[in-house]
């Protein structure tokens, strides 16, 4: 039997975008760091710090607690794994990829959550405190920020007419350009969402091990050596996939179709522009907001919220 | 159908209209309160001329170069002087807690968007949302009076009522001749004065601008 030759273009064009993700998603954080580090008069340590990170964490011997169970061994990688699924499913370099037809965005969101919950799980496991004050702490952001995101994604979706992002984004990047003040509203919001679910700095610092302010750190205090280079770099391709899913909704443009190689290099280009400003954008917002109080995130996150449905509302009102 | 991108542009600026008024209703600082009524009164003057371009009526240039002057520099510069005068920066106390009055907003939203609707259907073309867009704002503007004790808040809550109210004439119904205008704006200004003479009176009266005081006064 013949394979026609599309679909093997289609997955070549798949597994070009599973390869480049895993492999440019630390250097998105370590890009971001090193923003950070020049808004605060720093040298920092270089965008490809993150690699470094990774490189002595898989070398090192993995130590467990005693009463690690099997959950506490696995959830790095199916940590790993759903946010590799994640950003396999959004369209970064090209439109209509073959993996993007095996969940929409209401999918998507749930990949998200189930990593989330087997961190949270993890981290309860071993039994210490910091454990399960990380985890109860992380489901308190997830639970209010999780709504605004789906919200986020119905606005985009009501434009388009589908909950599938490769069609949200034909529809959004391929026509005449129009003015969306919904979009505007589910763009702001969705930005909170992405700085609490990320663990930046408005909500949690990605930098702290202060045993008042983490909430992510927490929950991974007992993991070393491979897991934690596994759990690091899960953290960098969930960053990846925000970033890229907020592209995908709010800056589609010059985006590739499948299969069309001569458009590829100018849609690479353009992805790295975007990815360069957002990256740069996230280092600004972070250096020039101070971290909140801990009972002041679901109100910050309240704020996404009410966002989000303002736009879906004035989508329906005003039919843009 | 594919509606002008000017249009696009005004039902942009009606949209952050909206998130100004949110904005008003979420915040706990009065000098806040002043800078975002002032924005308001910046977007209003640009929709005004943007109104006044697309439909070449070349009265509302000089109701938007009105609005420029009275609601972005001298209403916030003389609310600012009061505040300095009075010494009032301190936050604003509300009656229910700011995430409650959030979701009252949405739901005024909501409810204005329904009242509005069969409205909109009358109205033909452009501005068919537009009125839902100024009636929340004009209803989240009382509710900004309501909920806030302080006399000096209820002023920024008043002068955004009246800037809903402003867009609202401007965008549905192309604006009101230009003499009305000018009492309007008239009255305001009036009435901000009036506000600010009421303030030292109340504050020397009760020794503070909280208008719960005010309830002293009934007779029973």
């Amino acid at each position: 039997m013949m394979i026609a030759p599309e679909i093997i273009l289609a997955i070549v064009f798949q597994l070009t975008q599973l390869l480049l993700v895993v492999l440019a998603a630390p250097l998105l954080s370590g890009w971001v760091n090193q923003c950070q580090a020049w808004l605060q008069n720093r040298s920092g340590a270089g965008v490809l710090q993150p690699y470094r990170v990774l490189h002595k964490l898989f070398r090192k011997d993995a130590v467990l607690a005693h009463n690690a169970s099997w959950l506490f061994r696995i959830t790095p990688y199916i940590v790993f794994g759903c946010m590799w699924l994640a950003a396999a499913i959004i369209p970064i370099i090209a439109v209509d990829l073959p993996f993007s037809r095996a969940a929409d965005v209401i999918a998507l969101v749930g990949v998200f959550a189930l990593a989330r919950m087997f961190i949270a799980l993890a981290a309860m496991d071993i039994g210490t405190a910091f454990g399960s004050l990380g985890a109860r702490r992380e489901m308190l952001v997830s639970f209010l920020a999780e709504p605004a995101l789906l919200m986020v994604l119905f606005t985009a979706s009501m434009i388009s007419h589908s909950t599938q992002l490769p069609r949200i984004v034909e529809s959004l990047a391929h026509h005449q350009f129009v003015l969306y003040p919904s979009l505007a509203f589910a763009a702001l919001a969705f930005v909170i969402v992405l700085l609490a679910e990320n663990a930046r700095i408005p909500v949690d610092n990605p930098n702290t091990h202060l045993e008042l302010t983490m909430i992510h750190e927490a929950m991974i205090l007992e993991y070393s050596a491979r897991h934690l280079a596994l759990i690091e770099w899960a953290s960098s391709l969930k960053l990846f996939a925000y970033v890229s899913i907020g592209i995908a909704l709010f800056l589609p443009h010059g985006i590739a179709e499948v299969g069309n190689w001569a458009a590829l290099p100018l849609a690479l280009a353009l992805l790295l522009l975007k990815l360069i400003l957002a990256g740069a954008g996230l280092a600004v917002l972070e250096v020039v907001s101070a971290k909140m109080r801990i009972f002041r995130a679901p109100e910050f996150l309240g704020t996404a919220f009410l966002l989000a449905v303002l736009g879906l509302l004035i989508h329906f009102l005003l039919g843009a | 159908m594919q509606t002008p991108f000017i249009l696009q542009f005004i039902n942009l600026l009606a949209a952050l209209l909206l998130l100004i008024v949110f904005a008003m209703l979420a915040q706990r600082r009065i000098l806040s309160l002043i800078k975002l009524f002032a924005w308001q009164g910046a977007l209003l003057t640009l929709s005004t001329a943007v109104v006044a371009y697309s439909t070449a009526q070349h009265h509302l240039y000089y109701s938007a170069a009105l609005t420029l002057a009275l609601k972005v520099l001298l209403l916030p510069w003389l609310l600012y002087r009061l505040i300095h005068r009075l010494n009032v920066r301190w936050e604003v106390e509300t009656l229910i807690n700011i995430p409650a009055t959030m979701l009252v907003g949405i739901a005024l939203v909501i409810f204005s968007f329904n009242l509005a609707a069969p409205i909109s259907q009358l109205a033909e073309g452009i501005t068919r949302g537009l009125i839902g867009i100024a009636l929340a704002c004009v209803l989240m503007s009382l509710l900004i009076m309501l909920t806030r004790r302080k006399a000096v808040t209820q002023v920024v809550a008043f002068l955004s009522l009246e800037n809903s109210l402003f867009f609202a004439a401007t965008s549905a119904t192309q604006g009101m001749p230009l003499v009305v205008e000018f009492g309007i704006a008239l009255d305001v200004l009036v009435a901000t004065f009036i506000f600010g003479i009421f303030f030292f009176q109340i504050r020397e009266t009760f020794d503070s601008l909280d208008i719960m005081h005010m309830e002293k006064l009934k007779d029973d």
